[in-house]
């Protein structure tokens, strides 16, 4: 931040807000949640580089351990004196509740910025509304919302400056996504703006107020019902003076900046007699939409409302206009079952008290939800509502929707989304890219090209689908010579640019194109044959609109110039030549400054071959020459298949098109209860490379199929008369299982749900004798393998499944046979985590109950639209379910608490019944072991029996024999798995992780252990190793890796492993099974590899073999049941380290980078790293010894 | 006492003993080390420009993997203020070097392409480096390329290079040239101050269980001398530029033997490796004893004296040498 002059820069919400509080504080504790995250990854950079803050001191950025940990330390240092802040959103707010009042209570000057997101009901969801801080209202605190990324930054000054003064604790917020992602040009605050308005007595005062032993005090008593309530009503003076203060500081904000800000502020007609009153940025969407209707003759306006805490009733209702006859209240959240949502009611209440004059009709509205878009259209939907409220005299309906269909509750109000007032003087470009491209980096660089090269403003919207790898990303621009406020994507395409010629099979990139508008294909055709490879659709809006169509091979341009995939360059250079924007000569020579700025540190070499991409670029471009006519017999794909289930269909099916916002309110599960198994139906195709088996070579020995991430490569033994139906391409060869030997054996891959990881290959065994370079599966271009390997695919399909029965399942060989009931994920190309849940769904997935931590495995397991965890062809499969982040671990126990109690009900009834159902079949239930296989379907035979018996009572049993009906099933043994990572196990939940281990009952933990927090980016957790850079810790980690497994040890009733299924898979496989067979808790730490190590996830077994061989990462079982035969329990699996633990370490960028860095301090912790794998080393040695 | 003192590219040495480019002249504590056991000068670790772009390309993918595709992690590490990627490291290590040390400190350099080679060399003189040894090796495999060729552009890039820096360079060979001394002759007129025979480099092996082929590098032994000792016998005086022994130099034995032979200096690297850096002051120590057992007042008596053209009989540096060889040798009955 600059000390004196103010500059224009193009930056997103967060790291407006994080410039502002950075600087205001001394203490900042953070934790990651989206979409709050960047800003305190801003603040621990920030605090990485030294930067100071307005006094001279570098912060202390401190990461905690939950959200609920950050407030807690916030807390303590406010009563200690010093300026602190903090990040958080949606359930991190919630933990920090308990916190919150508190320091209101003690009336504390604090501010914590809010990019305000969903709170999870029926699903989780990371984007944006008020769910959350509405949540917070009863705190206490003041909250001030912002609705651009200028006021963002804004606000958060006038916060901290008010806060101090008025004593009263403020929470900031604006639209996570919408706002704290959005990128905009902006007049950024110098040192000198915040010294203006930081009064240094108030800051003084809160240092006085802070507690010394010097003059002691305490505070945090406990009060009693003589004077808790009169103690309450103390702080009414500085609730009573805190708008006031906030507006005094609005104004002395407006004096210095010039931007004028009012707690209520009216923008419309003066004489206006509909009037919206709405609350963050969609009161910019209202705004421009009043602007446009009024040039249209209409009295309407827009009451943006600034401060929604303490809500100043009086103020509020003089800046309504006097002539205002009905009001919409947009509220951007839900409370169900109230009597309105909370800014309706506050308004409602304010006008009560406050408004002289006839009263207004006031309905309320809901809005936005999850980011939902929220339009000029919709706007205007709400202004036609109110008129005809108005007309009627009586409002049309009290509440109502926007945005979506409501043919549930009916109270959606139509809108014409053909409506947009998009100005003429702003181009509006959109631009599919696929998430490993480059595009939404490249165009972030072209906002602030113009944004900062040119007079133009600039906006920037993303969007990115869900999926972890091969996702689409579609970038949203605005520029213009007028600042942009259209906090709403792009629906009127001047510019149309597909980044990726597949994506036109699928989706309708052109439907935003405005005729005559360009459009840019990256297209492995040239001008002259792309049009006959184009699909009909497509053929036929570029003719309709009159588009103007540009080809370029940008992947050819980017692999010739040793950008790999990446086309964000060249496909930069040809925006900027088409659009004209800025001249060519200057264009190039910002780009090449941008690239500069941004890969200079990355080295030379980087920055020459981006030039080379620039330099190659604009002699590929070709103007296609439209013909008259659509030629192409290619029709967009069918969305899924035929055969998929009707919900698939129906439901699924639009939300994988991009479709999902026409779905109607009927069309969704009403309690967030989805079918399983819907990632076969999303065939995705983003391979560009699939594993070929080579049946000659092949040892059967299940290796490849073990490792795969994402379940598609499968193997059966089955009859070989059944080849009889197979495709002619169709692979086989004679099975080599001692229990098979006259059966044939297949290994198929899935071509079409392929991310090709190549991690198949790096696992194979087997070199071919005469080219050693190939092995018994090697990578193969998909395209032209996938119609032959669809139907061998679909025919692999069709053959029976290995009876579970007749072998072993705890090696790596047999377990292969088995169904996995996880495929198909949406996680990263070559996860580490997902082959351990392939490998559980594989042992006990049809007996399975899963719950599963916040985080990464909850997003590729449960995201929308489809989910990989699947059923078996009885309808077996694990049944999933996510509840929260901190609390996995109490949740499954739930689970186990209710199996247990179900079963010892099912068991009273049973004994109760037992004359009605049968002695010996009621004995053999109850004494069953399903100890294996056999086992298990033996019980499942009796349950079926048993159900069969108790129907045909045909209702004319007692009432205890349908509760044994409801109840049945139990007495199949149920495998209850608690998962997640290491963010929860080490970090938020270890609190309850402990607890439910220490409490002995029989739940199975399963660590994912990727040593970050990896779903919301690559953030330090306790099981970040030494050493390593992390996110939080950007100048590496400098304290060792807690060591779950052993601290779960020295309980000794806890089955415990260490794996690494890269290292050693036997042992992985055999831990699994151990752990689920011990009757007690077990918990396995498993090692993941993740993309946020940094290096090609390729060499993810290959490191997770240095891992234990440097003695790194150790494998070991703990096995309580071993003390009952006389042996020890810890058993080490691995042997004494062989290699330093730097030849591990150093093949990976979370380590090496730190050597790039902070070379001396690499040393320093590489030497201690190498120290603590000694210690490690010895205790389990000794351990091992039984000593 | 004798007088140990040499002259080499230029630079006053105090004795012929200098260790050569290994990993323990990484470190900052090991130099001084040398220093203090007598070591001349020092020549340290090559820099190597394709391992530095290597490294640049790393760094990107690290830093670009999997970013910009999901909106919860837009990116998965977090970016420093500065890397050090390219040169930066090497040329740090230099400067603290050059701070730390007395004596001349040679930096060596093995570049990638020809505007890389300048620029660092160019960045190691401003570095404070006293003199320059190229670390040339080409590995020739496509069989269009001829051997002139492959010499042409040693030639080119050493001249381009003397272009750009005033400090000596000097040029660590490979001993597989059709004719060397030709080619050592032309590197002496294109300004090479010196040549540093020979290069030692990883060879690749076969490893017959994995089936894989694996880089393999044996750390000499004194067996290893006979090939540099006979090329700087055949070699000095016939061209302007020192001479520098290195491959095989491990005992006082073997530094003499290369002084008799026309080395001006010596180099070691695997004998410092295997037994550490106190064996410089050793291996002194046994010099200056067998000086004076020997009469020798001055290490510069020696240098030459059993050169090619200073023995009495030439022949048995070349060819008869391996005649001798042959004939002596007898398969076991």
């Amino acid at each position: 931040m600059s000390e004196t002059a103010r500059e224009m820069l193009t930056l997103d919400g967060n790291e407006a807000v994080a410039r502002v509080a950075y600087k205001l504080s001394e203490v900042i504790a953070i934790y990651p949640i989206t979409p709050s995250t960047p800003m305190g990854e801003w603040a621990d950079q920030w605090m990485a580089e030294q930067q100071p803050n307005l006094w001279g001191v570098v912060p202390s950025v401190v990461e905690m351990q939950s959200e609920g940990g950050a407030a807690g330390a916030v807390h303590g240092a406010l009563q200690t004196g010093s300026l602190c802040t903090t990040f958080t959103a949606s359930q991190g707010l919630m933990l920090m509740l308990p916190n919150m009042h508190k320091i209101a209570g003690e009336l504390t000057a604090t501010v914590f910025h809010i990019a305000a997101r969903s709170l999870a009901a029926q699903g989780l969801s990371i984007f944006g509304d008020h769910s959350d801080v509405m949540a917070a209202r009863n705190t206490g605190w003041a909250m001030l919302a912002s609705n651009s990324v200028q006021e963002a930054q804004d606000f958060a000054l006038i916060a901290h400056a008010a806060t101090l003064k008025a004593r009263v604790p403020c929470l900031h917020f604006f639209e996570g996504y919408r706002v704290s992602h959005e990128i905009n040009k902006i007049e950024t605050l110098t040192d000198d703006d915040l010294r203006a308005m930081i009064d240094p007595e108030a800051v003084s005062a809160h240092r006085a107020r802070g507690l010394n032993p010097e003059h002691p005090v305490m505070r945090g008593t406990a009060q009693n019902p003589d004077v808790y309530f009169q103690a309450r009503e103390t702080v009414n003076p500085y609730y009573a003076a805190m708008p006031g203060i906030v507006q005094a500081t609005m104004d002395k904000f407006a004096a210095l900046t010039g931007r004028r800000y009012q707690l209520y502020e009216y923008v419309g007609a003066p004489d206006a007699e509909r009037v919206i009153v709405v609350m963050g940025s969609g009161a910019e969407t209202v705004a421009e939409t009043a602007q446009f209707l009024r040039q249209q003759g209409e009295k309407v306006g827009v009451l943006k409302v600034r401060l929604f805490r303490p809500f100043a009733a009086a103020q509020f209702a003089r800046a309504l206009p006097a002539t205002v006859k009905t009001i919409a209240v947009l509220d951007r959240c839900k409370e169900p079952g109230s009597a309105g949502e909370p800014l309706y009611l506050d308004v409602v209440a304010a006008l009560h008290e406050a408004w002289e004059g006839p009263m207004p009709t006031v309905i309320g509205g809901r809005y936005g939800l999850s980011s939902k878009e929220f339009t000029p259209a919709m706007a205007k939907a709400v202004f036609d509502e109110l008129e005809k409220a108005w007309l009627d005299g009586q409002p049309a309906r009290r509440h109502f929707t926007v945005g979506i269909k409501d043919d549930v509750s009916g109270l959606s109000l139509d809108y014409d989304p053909a409506f947009s007032i998009e100005s003429p003087d702003t181009i509006r470009a959109m631009f599919y890219g696929l998430g490993a491209d480059g595009t939404v980096g490249a165009n972030k660089n072209s906002i602030k090209i113009i944004g900062e090269d040119t007079p133009n403003y600039a906006q920037g919207y993303f969007v990115y689908d869900s999926k972890k790898s091969g996702s689409m990303t579609v970038s949203h621009l605005r520029f213009g010579p007028r600042p942009i406020h259209a906090p709403y994507l792009v629906e009127a395409a001047n510019f149309v640019a597909c980044h990726q010629f597949s994506f036109l099979e699928r989706f309708d990139v052109l439907k935003y194109a405005v005729p005559g508008a360009v459009f840019l294909l990256n297209s492995p055709f040239g001008p002259d044959e792309v049009w006959n490879h184009l699909p009909r659709s497509v053929q036929q809006q570029i003719i309709d609109k009159r588009l103007r169509f540009y080809v370029i091979d940008a992947l050819k341009v980017a692999r010739e110039a040793g950008m790999g995939g990446r086309i964000n360059t060249t496909m930069q250079v040809c925006f900027f030549a088409i659009s004209g924007v800025l001249p060519k000569d200057e264009a190039i020579a910002a780009i090449k400054n941008s690239i500069r700025k941004t890969y200079g540190k990355r080295g030379e070499a980087v920055v020459q071959k981006n030039f080379a991409a620039v330099d190659a670029a604009l002699e590929h471009l070709h103007a296609v020459k439209v013909p008259a006519e659509v030629t192409s017999l290619i029709e967009r794909r069918a969305v899924v298949a035929e055969n998929a289930p009707e919900f698939v269909k129906k439901v699924t099916a639009p939300m994988m098109a991009g479709l999902g916002d026409e779905l109607p309110v009927s069309a969704l599960p009403a309690d967030g209860t989805y079918p399983t198994g819907t990632t076969q139906w999303e065939k995705r195709n983003i391979a560009s490379e699939i594993p070929v088996w080579d049946p000659a070579i092949c040892i059967q020995c299940g290796k490849c199929a073990y490792v795969c991430p994402h379940g598609v490569i499968r193997e059966k033994v089955y009859e070989p008369v059944l080849l009889d139906r197979a495709p002619e391409s169709f692979k086989r060869a004679a099975a080599r299982f001692k229990e098979f030997k006259d059966l044939a054996y297949t290994l198929q891959v899935a071509p079409e749900d392929c991310t090709g990881c190549g991690l198949c290959v790096e696992a194979c065994p087997v070199k071919n004798k005469t080219q050693i370079k190939l092995k018994a599966i090697n990578m193969a271009p998909q395209l032209p393998l996938r119609e032959q390997e669809r139907a061998n695919w679909e025919f692999f399909q069709t053959l029976p499944e290995v009876d579970r029965t007749v072998i072993p399942l705890n090696s790596v060989k047999y377990s292969q046979l088995l169904q996995p009931l996880f495929e198909f994920s949406g996680a990263c190309a070559g996860c580490g985590e997902t082959p351990y849940l392939k490998l559980l769904s594989q042992l006990f997935g049809d007996r399975a109950l899963v719950a599963n931590a916040t985080g990464c495995s909850s997003i590729y397991g449960g995201n929308l639209p489809t989910t990989p965890w699947a059923k078996n062809r009885d309808g077996r499969g694990p049944a999933w379910s996510n509840s929260l982040f901190e609390d996995n671990a109490e949740f499954g126990y739930g689970m186990r608490l209710a199996v247990d109690h179900q079963r010892a009900t099912a068991t009273q009834l049973l004994n109760e019944l037992r004359d009605t159902v049968g002695a010996e079949l009621a004995d053999a239930l109850l004494t069953a072991e399903q100890k294996d296989e056999a086992g298990l379907r033996a019980q499942r035979e009796r349950v079926a029996q048993l159900k069969r018996r108790l129907a045909a009572l045909n209702g004319k049993g007692s009432a205890a024999a349908q509760r044994l009906l409801d109840l049945a099933d139990v007495f199949v043994r149920r495998s209850v798995w608690i998962v997640g990572g290491d963010g929860w196990a080490y970090d938020i939940g270890y609190g309850g992780l402990d607890h439910v281990l220490a409490a002995g009952r029989k739940v199975n933990v399963l660590v994912l252990d990727t040593e970050v927090y990896s779903n919301t980016g690559g953030q330090m957790s306790k099981a970040t190793p030494r050493a390593a850079v992390a996110k939080f810790a950007a100048a590496g980690k400098p304290m060792p890796k807690k060591d779950l497994a052993l601290l779960a040890v020295s309980y000794g009733h806890i089955y415990v492993a260490r794996v690494a299924m890269g290292a050693d898979d036997e042992q992985a496989v055999k831990a699994l099974a151990e752990a689920e067979a011990y009757d007690g808790p077990s918990l396995i730490v498993a090692y993941a590899h993740c993309i946020a190590h940094g290096y090609d996830l390729k060499y993810g077994l290959s490191q997770q073999k240095l891992a234990v061989q440097s003695g790194y990462w150790p494998l070991f079982r703990y096995n309580p049941a071993l003390k009952a035969e006389g042996k020890n329990p810890f058993q080490l699996d691995s042997k004494a380290p062989s290699v330093s633990v730097d030849k591990y370490m150093y093949n990976e960028g979370r380590f090496s980078m730190l050597v790039q860095s902070h070379p001396d301090e690499a040393q320093r912790l590489l030497e201690q790293a190498q120290a603590d794998v000694n210690t490690r080393w010895a205790t389990y040695e000794r351990l091992a010894r039984g000593e | 006492m004798p007088d140990l003192s040499t002259t080499y590219l230029g630079l006053q040495l105090k004795n012929p003993l200098v260790p050569s480019s290994s990993p323990l002249t990484r470190r900052l504590d090991a130099l001084r080390k040398m220093e203090d056991a007598g070591a001349a000068a020092v020549v340290l670790y090559s820099l190597f420009e394709e391992q530095a772009i290597l490294e640049s390309h790393l760094m990107d993918l690290y830093l670009s993997q999997g970013t910009e595709s999901f909106a919860e992690s837009l990116t998965y590490l977090p970016e420093a203020q500065d890397y050090r990627t390219g040169p930066e490291e090497y040329l740090e290590h230099l400067f603290k070097a050059k701070q730390a040390l007395g004596i001349p400190v040679i930096a060596s350099l093995n570049g990638y392409s020809p505007g890389g080679w300048v620029r660092y060399a160019k960045e190691m003189e401003q570095a404070g480096a006293d003199a320059l040894e190229l670390n040339t090796y080409f590995l020739a495999t496509d069989p269009n390329m001829t051997g002139r060729a492959v010499e042409d552009m040693y030639i080119q890039l050493l001249t381009d290079i003397k272009a750009t820096v005033k400090i000596p360079v000097s040029v660590k060979l490979s001993p597989f040239f059709s004719s060397l001394p030709n080619m050592a002759l032309r590197l002496a007129k294109a300004g090479a101050r010196g040549l540093v025979l020979f290069n030692r480099f990883y060879q690749p092996d076969i490893d017959i269980e994995m089936l894989d082929v694996v880089p393999h590098l044996v750390l000499s032994n004194s067996d290893d001398l006979r090939l540099p000792l006979r090329w700087i016998a055949v070699l000095y005086g016939k061209l302007e530029a020192d001479l520098a022994l290195t491959s095989g130099v491990h005992t006082t034995a073997d530094v003499v033997k290369g002084l008799l032979a026309g080395a001006t200096v010596t180099m070691l690297a695997s004998e410092l490796l295997q037994n550490g850096v106190g064996r410089i002051a050793e291996i002194l120590a046994e010099l200056d004893r067998w000086l004076v057992e020997h009469e020798y007042e001055s290490v510069a008596q020696l240098e030459g004296s059993m050169s090619l053209q200073s023995v009495a009989n030439p022949a048995a540096y070349e060819r008869a040498n391996y005649m001798r060889v042959l004939s002596s040798y007898a398969p076991a009955a």
